[in-house]
């Protein structure tokens, strides 16, 4: 009998484990990266049921170099290059809490205007880094017109950043004290005249991409994260205040010059794809009154940059300083021990936490949302993997 | 500054070619004239205006046009000119490959682009030999574990059934390859094979993009298939024949997109969908399913689909314009004589003339409706797809019907309606 009640259990057994088998059958495995189209240096692996994503893990670091590592053999001028490799389409904006957390460190006080010149490289730079975010997320959806346009757009930014800073998309431009040069002559109104067609623009990027039917098929009520959950997982930027949370790290601890502008936090409560990628759209055109604000209230002539020592230290200590990049808080935390060179650098960057939502998102929709999931997420392969 | 060698000799240079001009003499004496003659003498030539060709007789055609225009009658009207020349593969693969170029710069002025600028000096006219070149020269790919016969045989199927359809489109009164009663129903026969094809090319592919992409494109085919064929139903409802000629001549006065204007709609759409255009291009969606069903392809397998899809384009545009838009009709803008007091038989016929010029304006303006989605839309996703064909479609097609019923029993269109002729 308790032979009989054996072999039983076994067959139950046996039995249980083919309906798993026949159930891992029906899954199909796809590797999307890192050399699918729609990835970038980056791999996720996911399970798909039919057209149903079942499961997604995230695999980033195909482009690791160890910029915390080198950080610590270079001192602090020296490492301001390297710095915005993981990003350099928002390099500013990458060497910007640098910089910050630098003077803090060896007490170096910023000229006003040098001030005003930083945050307004640092918004110009924030607008090429979105206009190349909608770039991509056009393409990824389909869209080739939606690719072409806001590329064209960009290359007028990087022309007047060009201007600015002497380079086309690696500026090193903020440098702790300061910035590197002053604005050149006639900057303000290039900058203005530019700010008012990019608005015009704008407005036909709504009317092309933004209110097409399509477009809003394909992402109204697509991977929606909730307030909650964007807590709970610790996104930022674009993808938090996409959840209803009006979080911006220029209202909530202004840095330099931003708690004189006057501006609105641009946030949205649904929380779907259409809402994360409407967001950008609204900050870049926060960002254009921002950057009209400060070439007015800018003064008219002055220092750009303190006087350095060759080598500048400061006592023994750490700070912890962040900005609103084009993806998120993007904080440094350094500490020093006294020397030219940090002791430890630690970069907290926005890509990598918004990663985090993707397989949150991912498992459970279909196939063909993954592209407007995975970009909405302002998510920067180079960047998270630093 | 070009200079001439240091061990240049202009005598040896004249030399050379006169040596050259020798050699050519001497073998078309002795090889060409006697293979041209052993041809005419053994090969039987079809009789011309009653008269054996014997070589005298060719020759003496050659100079003299009232000999000429006979021989190149007999030629126009043979079945292989209708199949390579006209209205087959070669009118086909131009207006392809016009279509290929326009694209290119139409969608390049939409997205305030140039596109290719320097093949050919011209507006990069000759981009697409270039590319053709290229994929040509380039090693065509064979994923292991694929089935060799079917992954070599599909994109050769795909381009022939793009071409039995250009066969049954007529581009003019009387110039179709294969003129059936039932045209029209051979037509969606035909196309009928396509998803069949692209999902035994993706099966083939032993690969997991292609086999998505594949499934993805026998979805969506089928889904629109019925909404295309209940549409033009429509038309053959009013036109009262299948023939496709017949449907074209039968709106004379009145195109049918005047009165079945949901009808043109809903075929513009689905032949969208059938040509896998964006919105509709699920099956090669690329941010998805890296190149759908066209992933393993490489070299020119891949040139042969394009070639395909092109023709394909071609073929379902320029139904558009024989069910709809009247065919060939419009204003008759050639001279009846282009030599006057010239007697005798004659190439120019300015009817024939004037049917291919608006057919081809008109296909040329279809085709540019068909190009113009790819820069407004996104591309669309495969559930709203499935909806949209099954049910939206299919209702729109079906009022559509109720339409052209109505309009034959009021009397108004059909045999011996108000506004027919």
């Amino acid at each position: 009998m308790e032979n009989f009640e054996q072999k039983f259990d076994e067959t139950i057994r046996r039995g249980l484990e083919i309906v798993k088998e026949t159930e891992e059958d029906r899954l199909m495995t796809l590797s999307v990266g890192p050399q699918h189209p729609g990835s970038g240096h980056f791999r996720f692996t996911i399970k798909v049921d039919g057209d149903y994503i079942v499961y997604c893990d995230p695999d980033p670091g195909y482009v690791h170099r160890g910029e915390e590592k080198m950080c610590e053999y270079r001192n602090f001028i020296q490492n301001i290059p390297h710095l915005e490799r993981p990003v350099i389409h928002d390099s500013t904006n990458i060497t910007y809490s640098y910089s910050l957390a630098v003077e803090e460190l060896t007490n170096i006080k910023v000229p006003l205007r040098g001030q005003y010149i930083r945050a307004l490289a640092s918004e110009l730079n924030r607008q090429v880094y979105t206009l190349y975010w909608l770039g991509i997320y056009g393409i990824f959806l389909g869209h080739s017109t939606m690719f072409m346009w806001p590329l064209g757009d960009r290359e007028l930014f990087i022309d007047l950043l060009e201007a600015l800073t002497g380079a086309r998309v690696t500026h090193a431009f903020n440098i702790p004290g300061g910035v590197r040069n002053d604005m050149p002559e006639g900057f303000k109104d290039r900058c203005l005249r530019q700010v008012a067609y990019f608005e015009k623009r704008l407005v036909e990027y709504e009317d092309i991409f933004y209110n097409n039917p399509l477009f809003r098929q394909r992402t109204e009520g697509v991977g929606i994260l909730t307030k909650e959950d964007a807590i709970k997982l610790g996104v930022t930027g674009s993808v938090l205040r996409a959840s209803g949370i009006p979080f911006d790290v220029r209202k909530a601890e202004p840095y330099d010059v931003y708690d004189e502008i006057d501006f609105k936090i641009q946030y949205m409560k649904t929380g779907d794809s259409y809402a994360r990628s409407m967001v950008p759209l609204l900050d870049m055109k926060e960002s254009c009154h921002i950057i009209r604000e400060l070439l007015d209230k800018m003064p008219q002539s002055g220092e750009v940059r303190a006087k350095l020592q060759p080598n500048p230290k400061g006592p023994a200590g750490e700070s912890y300083k962040r900005v609103e990049s084009g993806r998120g808080a993007l904080g440094y935390y350094i500490v020093s021990d006294g020397t030219p060179k940090p002791y430890r650098v630690k970069l907290s960057v926005g890509s990598f936490r918004n990663m985090l939502a993707l397989p949150f998102l991912l498992v459970g929709s279909k196939l063909a949302d993954m592209p407007s999931i995975y970009w909405s997420l302002n998510y920067w392969p180079v960047e998270a993997d630093r | 500054m070009a200079t001439a060698p240091k061990d240049f000799r202009f005598g040896n240079f004249v030399g050379s070619l006169i040596r050259l001009i020798l050699w050519i003499l001497v073998i078309v004496t002795l090889v060409g004239l006697p293979l041209i003659f052993i041809v005419l003498f053994y090969v039987p030539l079809p009789p011309v205006n009653g008269e054996v060709l014997t070589p005298y007789l060719f020759f003496s055609m050659m100079v003299d046009p009232t000999r000429t225009v006979p021989i190149i009658n007999f030629l126009i009207h043979t079945d292989f000119f209708r199949v390579a020349v006209f209205p087959g593969f070669t009118y086909a693969a131009l207006l392809a490959g016009a279509t290929i170029f326009i694209e290119r710069k139409f969608l390049a002025k939409m997205q305030l682009r140039i596109g290719p600028l320097y093949a050919g000096k011209i507006e990069g006219i000759l981009q697409l030999i270039a590319d053709g070149l290229k994929l040509i020269s380039k090693e065509i790919i064979v994923p292991s574990g694929a089935d060799k016969l079917i992954f070599w045989t599909a994109p050769v199927a795909f381009v022939v059934t793009s071409a039995a359809v250009v066969s049954l489109i007529p581009a003019a009164p009387g110039w179709v390859v294969a003129d059936l009663d039932v045209g029209i129903i051979a037509v969606f026969a035909f196309l009928g094979f396509f998803p069949l094809i692209a999902l035994l090319f993706s099966w083939a592919s032993n690969s997991k993009y292609p086999f998505i992409g594949g499934l993805r494109a026998l979805h969506q085919m089928i889904a629109f298939e019925i909404p295309f064929i209940l549409s033009a139903l429509s038309v053959v409802i009013l036109a009262g024949s299948l023939n496709l000629t017949d449907i074209a001549e039968a709106q004379h006065p009145y195109w049918f997109v005047l009165f079945l204007p949901i009808s043109a709609f809903v075929f513009y759409i689905s032949s969208l969908a059938e040509l896998e255009r964006i919105p509709f291009d699920l099956p090669e969606a690329e941010s998805e399913i890296v190149a759908g069903w066209l992933t393993e392809t490489s070299g020119m397998i891949y040139g042969l689909i394009q070639l395909g899809t092109y023709i394909k384009l071609y073929a379902l545009a320029a139904l558009f314009v024989i069910l709809f838009l009247g065919g060939w009709a419009g204003p008759q803008i050639f001279p009846e004589e282009i030599m006057p007091g010239y007697t005798g038989d004659k190439i120019y016929n300015a009817t024939t003339v004037n049917a291919v010029f608006w057919f081809t304006i008109k296909t040329l303006g279809m085709i540019m409706l068909v190009l113009l989605p790819r820069g407004i839309n996104p591309r669309i996703r495969i559930d709203i797809l499935l909806h949209t064909g099954w049910y939206k479609l299919i209702v729109l097609a079906f009022i559509n019907i109720f339409v052209a019923l109505s309009l034959v029993y009021g009397g108004i269109l059909g045999p011996g309606g108000l506004l027919s002729t």
